[in-house]
């Protein structure tokens, strides 16, 4: 099955073909006669596999609206701080996962394996390096990414829904932070999360009931690290998943706004009214 | 936005998006701002690594609660509010309040006007908050970590001055010049509490300080040369 060509930016197209070579005008010229080269070989190779995948699939269709829908005039680098959190999210996810394959939730081992990561494992400094400072990083891009949509005035109709999904977000995050904070087991975690869990504590209503949720009891006590662990390993980054999941569907049904100091033309206007 | 104006905006909307260019091409900028962001992750991985301090030990308190730099905001939001009765508002008060007022914001914000320079309310309102969430976490960096006590103390407090030093008092009281502001300063307490009173309160204290019971049960001889000699912080004698 040959697909019809997606409409493509001009640099992707091919070169009209010169004047005076074979076929050059199309219509009374020979037809070609030459052997495919190996460059025609692999892109009737790459079509048929795309053709078998989307024969079974049926992707293509989503995958061409994802990367040929239009995107307003005038985006500008502000936009990109939102994929960037989404990035840094998939950074920390990665190295997260090679930290899992050596870390233990016990409150025997878990300061001995954060240390054994440390200093054994096989680049172990880097990933722990990697996945804390790269907390700090998404971070910071997730306060800009709010500060840009509402610099921007993003949050308004009809996009009022994507604003609540993030700000969802950024508590989840910063409950990864305080969760992960824990993990190491060093004097400088184990007080600080004392400390912010008696914060909680203090809470009225539900405030007691979060602190005894996840202190796993009264006092810190040795489930309370296998508890952060879930917590944060599990949890809440599945939480974040799906909810990205929600916020970028979100993104491309409604489209990124325009920067807020663009306006159509009256004439465009007019003509769309016609 | 009433229902013109919500229409206003879709046609507005659908037309500045016909103008634009395909998904394609922000996909270029995308990937260089991840390429960045990875090059700053790995640069700061390397260039800072991962410390990894001294084993976490519940029975001393040879320690410095402080929280990730991302936090400070919320820890030195306790300062400002001193009155005991008022902390639970620091605590979970104001940050409650102001993450309901976050989530609600496109329903009350609801006028059609988009442009930051046309919005004055809402953009000083936005730089306010940025303001003083910058300002407490420069405040919080300040407070630095707590090690010693430079305030001159009679010779049979010294042993006391050690332990209290090491005791982690330092990151939320200031004793002389030394110390952070989460708490209220130590430095004339023994003018308004007597020794019990200040042992009292490190047994049952009132959140966010930690309770030094078991540090108590442990080192009777250390607690008691510390209650002494924060009992005998005095204005002048
Ligand atoms: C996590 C921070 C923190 C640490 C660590 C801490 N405190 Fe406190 N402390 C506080 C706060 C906050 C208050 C105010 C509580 C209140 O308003 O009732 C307080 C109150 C006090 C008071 C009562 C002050 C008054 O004016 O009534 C004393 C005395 C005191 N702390 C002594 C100490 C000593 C001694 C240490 C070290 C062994 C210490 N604290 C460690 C946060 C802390
Ligand atoms: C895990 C964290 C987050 C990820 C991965 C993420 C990702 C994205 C991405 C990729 C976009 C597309 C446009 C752009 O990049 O600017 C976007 C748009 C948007 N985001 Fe987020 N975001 C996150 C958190 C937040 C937060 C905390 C808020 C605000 C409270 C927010 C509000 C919005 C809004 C309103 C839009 C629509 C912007 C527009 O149409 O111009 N997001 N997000």
């Amino acid at each position: 099955m040959r697909l019809p060509a997606p409409p493509r930016p001009r640099f992707l197209r091919p070169a009209p073909p010169r004047p005076g070579r074979n076929g050059a005008n199309g219509r009374n010229a020979a037809p070609e006669t030459q052997k495919p080269t190996a460059k025609d070989t692999a892109v009737e190779g790459a079509a048929s596999a795309i053709g078998w995948l989307d024969e079974r699939t049926g992707a293509t269709p989503f995958v061409r609206y994802m990367l040929y829908r239009k995107v307003p005039k005038g985006v500008n680098w502000f936009y990109t701080l939102g994929s960037a959190t989404l990035f840094a999210f998939l950074s920390q996810a990665v190295t997260g996962v090679f930290l899992a394959m050596y870390y233990e939730p016990d409150p025997t081992r878990a300061y001995e394996s954060a240390s054994r990561i440390t200093n054994e494992v096989f680049l172990g400094e880097l990933v722990r390096g990697m996945h804390r400072w790269g907390a700090t990083v998404m971070i910071v891009l997730i306060f800009l990414h709010m500060g840009r949509t509402f610099f921007f005035g993003a949050y308004k109709y009809p996009r009022e829904l994507n604003w609540v999904i993030g700000v969802v977000l950024l508590v989840l995050t910063l409950a990864m932070g305080l969760t992960g904070y824990l993990l190491p087991f060093d004097q400088r975690s184990f007080w600080a999360t004392v400390v912010a869990v008696n914060i909680n504590a203090s809470g009225p209503i539900v405030g007691p009931y979060l602190a005894d949720f996840l202190r796993a009891g009264a006092e810190f006590g040795p489930t309370t690290i296998a508890r952060f662990y879930a917590l944060h390993m599990l949890a809440i980054p599945g939480l974040i998943a799906a909810l990205i999941g929600a916020h970028l569907y979100l993104v491309v049904k409604l489209g990124v706004t325009a920067p807020p100091w663009l306006k159509a033309e009256k004439k465009d206007l007019l003509r769309e009214e016609i | 936005m009433n229902a013109r104006e919500r229409e206003q905006y879709l046609r507005e909307y659908s037309i500045l998006k016909n103008q634009g260019k395909p998904f394609l091409y922000s996909v270029a900028k995308d990937s260089v701002m991840a390429c960045i962001t990875l090059g700053v992750i790995i640069l700061m991985a390397v260039l800072f690594g991962a410390e990894l301090g001294p084993k976490a030990d519940p029975t001393t308190t040879t320690y410095t609660p402080r929280p990730e730099w991302y936090f400070f905001f919320l820890f030195e939001l306790l300062r400002v509010v001193k009155p005991p009765s008022l902390v639970f508002l620091a605590t979970v008060g104001i940050p409650t309040i102001c993450l309901v007022l976050l989530l609600l914001l496109p329903f009350f914000d609801r006028g059609p006007e988009r442009n930051p320079l046309r919005r004055p309310i809402a953009v000083t309102a936005g730089i306010a908050t940025i303001a003083a969430m910058a300002y407490l976490t420069v405040l919080g960096a300040l407070a630095g970590a707590p090690s010693e006590i430079e305030l001159a103390t009679a010779p049979q407090f010294e042993r006391g001055k050690e332990v209290t030093a090491s005791a982690g008092c330092l990151a939320c009281h200031k004793i002389g010049e030394n110390g952070g502001t989460l708490g209220p300063s130590l430095t004339h307490i023994g003018d308004r509490l007597g020794r019990d009173a200040i042992a009292r309160t490190l047994v049952n204290p009132t959140p966010p300080m930690p309770s030094y019971q078991a540090y108590r049960t442990q080192n009777p001889k250390q607690f008691n040369e510390l209650v002494n000699y924060v009992a005998s912080l005095k204005g002048e004698n």
